[in-house]
C-alpha cells in the first residue's frame, strides 16, 4: 500500500521459530496422520570436533618431521579378557550396518574397503552374510536386542562380538526396516514373513540391567572359550554411568555413538532430539574409564559424525582409542553421489539430502534390496574408494599428530585442543582458543 | 540315572570353563556320550555353545543360560532353571524337571525345550523356531514377539500372551489372563491336532493330555504394516 510513494515497507519475513521446514512438517503431518521415517543422522547443526582447534607446536613444543618421523597408527582391542584382541592398522573401523538396510555388494565392499586398510567391519541387525564374513578380515559380529540371524556358528566365526545395548541415532529405541526391503533372502535370514515392516525390539529379550549383562557376557565368553573381544555399544546419554556399567559388567571395549550417528530407518523426531552430540559424550566416557583405572585397558571406540583425519585425531585426543565410521563410509561407497542428481530429484530428493533409505530404492545401490539397483554398485571399485577414503583419514590425522610432536596417534591429548565457542568448550573440557577457561571446571 | 555316566563332572571341584570347554571339545565322533555334571550349584552358563550329539545331566539347579545356543545336545536338568535356559538353541533337546526362571527358550531357532514345572515371564519371547513344552504355566508377556515354531502349555498363561506376535503357534489348554496386542484366538483344525500330536510324541508326552482341550492363539497379523489407524495398539 505504501509501496506507490516509495516508502520503505516490510520485507515478507519468514519465523525462525515456524521456518519453512517447520511448517512443511506440520503441513506434511496433518495430510499424513503418520510421523516421519527417514534414514541418516542428525541435520540440525550441533556442537562438533568442527569448534575444536589443534595447537600446533612452536618455541613450547616440538613437532615431528613430516615426512620422516613415525607416527604409529596400530591399535590393540580387546586386550582386557579376550585370548585373541584385535590388532587394527588404522583407528577407524568401519561401523555395525545390517544387510537388509544395505546390499550384499555393499556389505562387500565394506569388507573389502576395510580388509586392505587393515581394520574391522561390522555386521548388523540381520546377521552375518557370506558375503561380508568372506571379503572382511576382521569382522565384528553384533548382537542385538532382535537376534536375527543370530546362532552359535557365526559367533565363531566372528573375530570380535558387540553386544549392542543402543545407538546414537536412536538411544532406547530398536531398528526398524519396513516391508519395501524385506526380500525374500532378507526375510528368511531373520525368519520373518516377506514384506512386513519390521520393528526390532529395543530391549534384549533375556536381560535386563548390568548385572544381567554381566551374566550374559560370560554366557558368550563361555560359548566362544573366552577368546574373542567383547564389545559393549551405547548410544550417548549419561556416558559416564553407561561405561562404568559396561566395564563393571565385563566389556573388552565400549563402543559410544554421538546422537549425529547415522541410522538405516527410524522417526525424524528420535534422530534429532534423543542423545548428545559425541562432543558432549567422549570426556565423561573417558571420567568413567579413568575413575575405574581402566583407560586404555578397557578401549573406546567412538562414533557419530566422523567425517574426515581431524575429526579422528579430535576424538582420540579426547581419549578414545578408536573411531568407527558408518555415514561417510557408505559415501564413499557411493551414497549420494551427484552422478545420481537426477533419479535423486524423480525421489522428490537431491544428491547429499537424499535420506529415504528405509524405501529401498537408493539409486546408488547402497541401501537397497532391489537386485537391478544392486548391480549398479561395484563392490570392488567401490572397495577400493573405501580404502583411498581411510587412506586419507589415517594420513590427515598422523599430520596433526606429527604437527603436535606425537609419535602415535595415541599419544594425543586434551591439551593439545582449544575451542572455538564456549558451548563446544564446556562440553570438550578444552579452554575457550586464546584464553584458559575451561567453562564449569575452572572456578567460574 | 538309568545309565552310568562315561563321564561325571563335579562343579565343586573344578571350574565351569573345564567343564565347557571339554564339552565343547567333543564331537560326533566322541566316545563320551552321557555326561553328568553333579553339584552346580545354580552356575551360569552351564553347557553353553555345546555342539555334539552327547547327553548332559545337570544333578542341582542351574543358574541363567543353562544350555545357551545349544546345537544336537540333550541336556536335562534335574532340578530348576534360572533365566534363559536354552536361549537361542538352534538344535537338540533341553529338558527341566523343576520350573524355569523368565526368558525360557528365549530367540530360540530350533530344538526342543521341556519344562516339567511352571515357567516364568517372557518364556518363548522372540522365538524363532524353536518347540517349547511346559506341563506347569507360563508367565506375562509369554511369546512376545515370537517369530517362529510352537509354545504349548498345559497349565495357564499369563498375561499380554503372544503380543505383537509374528508366525509362532501358541497352544494354551487352561486360562489366558489376557492376549497381547495382535493376538487372537483361532480355531483349532485338524491340522494344528495334528503338530500338536507331533510335537507331544518328540517331547515324550503323547497321551499325557487330551489335545482337544488345548486353544490355539496366533497372529492377527494387523500390525505387520504400519498404519495409522493402529498406532493405540503399539
Ligand atoms: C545404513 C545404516 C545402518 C545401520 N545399522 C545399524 C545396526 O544394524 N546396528 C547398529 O548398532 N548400528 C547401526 N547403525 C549405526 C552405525 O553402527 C553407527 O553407530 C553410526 O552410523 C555412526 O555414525 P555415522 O553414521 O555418523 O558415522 C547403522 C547406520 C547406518 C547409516
Amino acid at each position: 500500500m505504501t509501496s506507490q510513494n516509495n516508502t520503505p515497507r516490510t520485507l515478507p519475513r519468514f519465523s525462525s521459530t515456524f521456518d519453512p521446514h517447520t511448517l512443511a512438517e506440520i503441513r506434511r503431518a496433518a495430510a499424513t496422520g503418520i510421523y516421519d521415517i527417514r534414514g541418516g543422522g542428525t541435520k540440525r547443526k550441533l556442537p562438533h570436533f568442527d569448534d575444536l582447534l589443534f595447537l600446533g607446536a612452536s618455541v613450547s613444543r616440538y613437532p615431528l618431521e613430516g615426512y620422516r618421523e613415525k607416527c604409529g597408527t596400530d591399535v590393540v582391542l580387546g586386550t582386557r579378557f579376550a585370548k585373541k584382541p584385535i590388532h587394527l592398522k588404522t583407528p577407524v573401523t568401519i561401523a555395525g550396518m545390517s544387510f537388509g538396510a544395505l546390499s550384499a555388494p555393499a556389505k562387500e565392499a565394506l569388507g573389502r574397503g576395510a580388509s586392505a586398510m587393515g581394520t574391522s567391519t561390522t555386521t548388523g541387525d540381520g546377521g552375518m552374510t557370506q558375503e561380508e564374513r568372506g571379503h572382511s578380515s576382521i569382522l565384528v559380529y553384533q548382537y542385538l536386542p532382535s537376534r536375527y540371524g543370530m546362532n552359535p556358528d557365526d559367533l565363531r566365526k566372528a573375530d570380535a562380538i558387540e553386544v549392542v545395548i543402543g545407538q546414537g541415532a536412536k538411544p532406547g529405541g530398536g531398528g526398524m526396516l519396513l516391508g519395501q526391503k524385506i526380500s525374500d533372502r532378507v526375510a528368511a535370514m531373520r525368519t520373518l514373513p516377506k514384506g512386513i515392516d519390521q520393528r526390532s525390539a529395543c530391549r534384549h529379550p533375556d536381560w535386563t540391567g548390568p548385572d544381567d549383562l554381566e551374566i550374559k557376557i560370560e554366557e558368550l565368553r563361555e560359548i566362544t572359550d573366552w577368546e574373542k573381544p567383547i564389545y559393549v555399544k551405547v548410544g550417548a546419554s549419561r556416558p559416564y554411568y553407561d561405561i562404568s556399567l559396561a566395564v563393571k559388567a565385563g566389556a573388552d571395549v565400549v563402543v559410544l555413538d554421538g546422537m549425529q550417528g547415522g541410522t538405516a530407518a527410524t522417526q525424524d523426531v528420535f534422530i534429532e532430539h534423543v542423545g548428545i552430540p559425541i562432543l558432549a559424550a567422549i570426556r565423561p566416557a573417558v571420567q568413567a574409564l579413568r575413575d575405574l583405572g581402566m583407560h586404555r585397558k578397557v578401549q573406546l571406540i567412538v562414533s557419530g559424525g566422523i567425517r574426515n583425519g581431524a575429526d579422528v585425531a579430535k576424538a582420540l585426543a579426547l581419549g578414545a582409542d578408536a573411531v568407527a565410521i558408518g555415514t561417510a563410509a557408505l559415501v564413499a561407497l557411493g551414497d549420494n553421489d551427484p552422478q545420481y542428481e537426477a533419479e535423486y530429484q524423480a525421489l522428490g530428493s537431491t544428491a547429499g539430502a537424499y535420506d529415504d533409505w528405509h524405501e529401498g530404492r537408493d539409486p546408488a545401490g547402497i541401501t537397497t534390496q532391489d537386485p537391478a539397483l544392486w548391480s549398479r554398485l561395484d563392490p570392488v571399485k567401490a572397495g577400493r574408494r573405501l580404502a583411498n577414503y581411510l587412506g586419507v583419514m589415517t594420513l590427515e590425522a598422523q599430520t596433526i599428530a606429527r604437527a603436535c610432536g606425537k609419535s602415535h596417534l595415541h599419544n594425543l591429548e586434551p591439551e593439545d585442543l582449544v575451542s572455538l565457542t564456549v558451548e563446544a568448550a564446556a562440553m570438550a573440557g578444552v579452554p575457550l582458543a586464546g584464553t584458559e577457561w575451561i567453562p564449569g571446571r575452572t572456578g567460574y | 540315572m538309568t545309565a552310568s555316566p562315561d563321564i561325571t563332572f563335579d562343579l565343586a571341584q573344578a571350574p565351569l570353563r573345564e567343564l565347557n570347554s571339554a564339552l565343547h571339545k567333543a564331537t560326533g565322533e566322541t566316545n563320551a556320550r552321557l555326561w553328568r555334571v553333579i553339584n552346580p550349584n545354580g552356575r551360569h552358563a552351564l553347557a553353553a555353545g555345546v555342539n555334539a550329539p552327547v547327553t548332559i545331566e545337570v544333578d542341582g539347579h542351574v543358574g541363567y543360560y543353562c544350555a545357551g545356543m545349544n546345537q544336537q545336545a540333550r541336556v536335562i536338568v534335574n532340578g530348576n532353571a534360572g533365566v534363559g535356559v536354552a536361549e537361542n538353541m538352534m538344535s537338540g533337546f533341553v529338558h527341566v524337571k523343576g520350573d524355569a526362571s523368565q526368558a525360557a527358550g528365549a530367540t530360540a531357532h530350533g530344538g526342543m525345550l521341556v519344562i516339567d514345572g511352571n515357567a516364568s515371564a517372557r518364556c518363548g519371547i522372540s522365538m524363532k523356531g524353536i518347540d517349547i513344552v511346559v506341563k506347569g504355566s507360563v508367565g506375562h508377556m509369554s511369546a512376545f514377539m515370537g517369530q517362529a515354531g510352537a509354545l504349548i502349555v498345559f497349565g495357564d498363561a499369563g498375561e499380554a500372551l503372544g503380543d505383537s506376535l509374528y508366525e509362532a503357534k501358541l497352544f494354551v489348554r487352561g486360562s489366558v489372563k489376557s492376549l497381547g496386542a495382535d493376538c487372537i484366538e483361532k480355531e483349532l483344525r485338524d491340522e494344528h491336532r495334528k503338530l500338536l500330536q507331533e510335537k507331544l510324541e518328540a517331547a515324550g508326552l503323547a497321551g499325557t493330555v487330551d489335545i482337544g482341550e488345548f486353544k490355539r492363539y496366533g497372529s492377527a497379523r494387523q500390525l505387520y504394516n504400519f498404519h495409522i489407524d493402529n498406532a493405540g495398539a503399539y
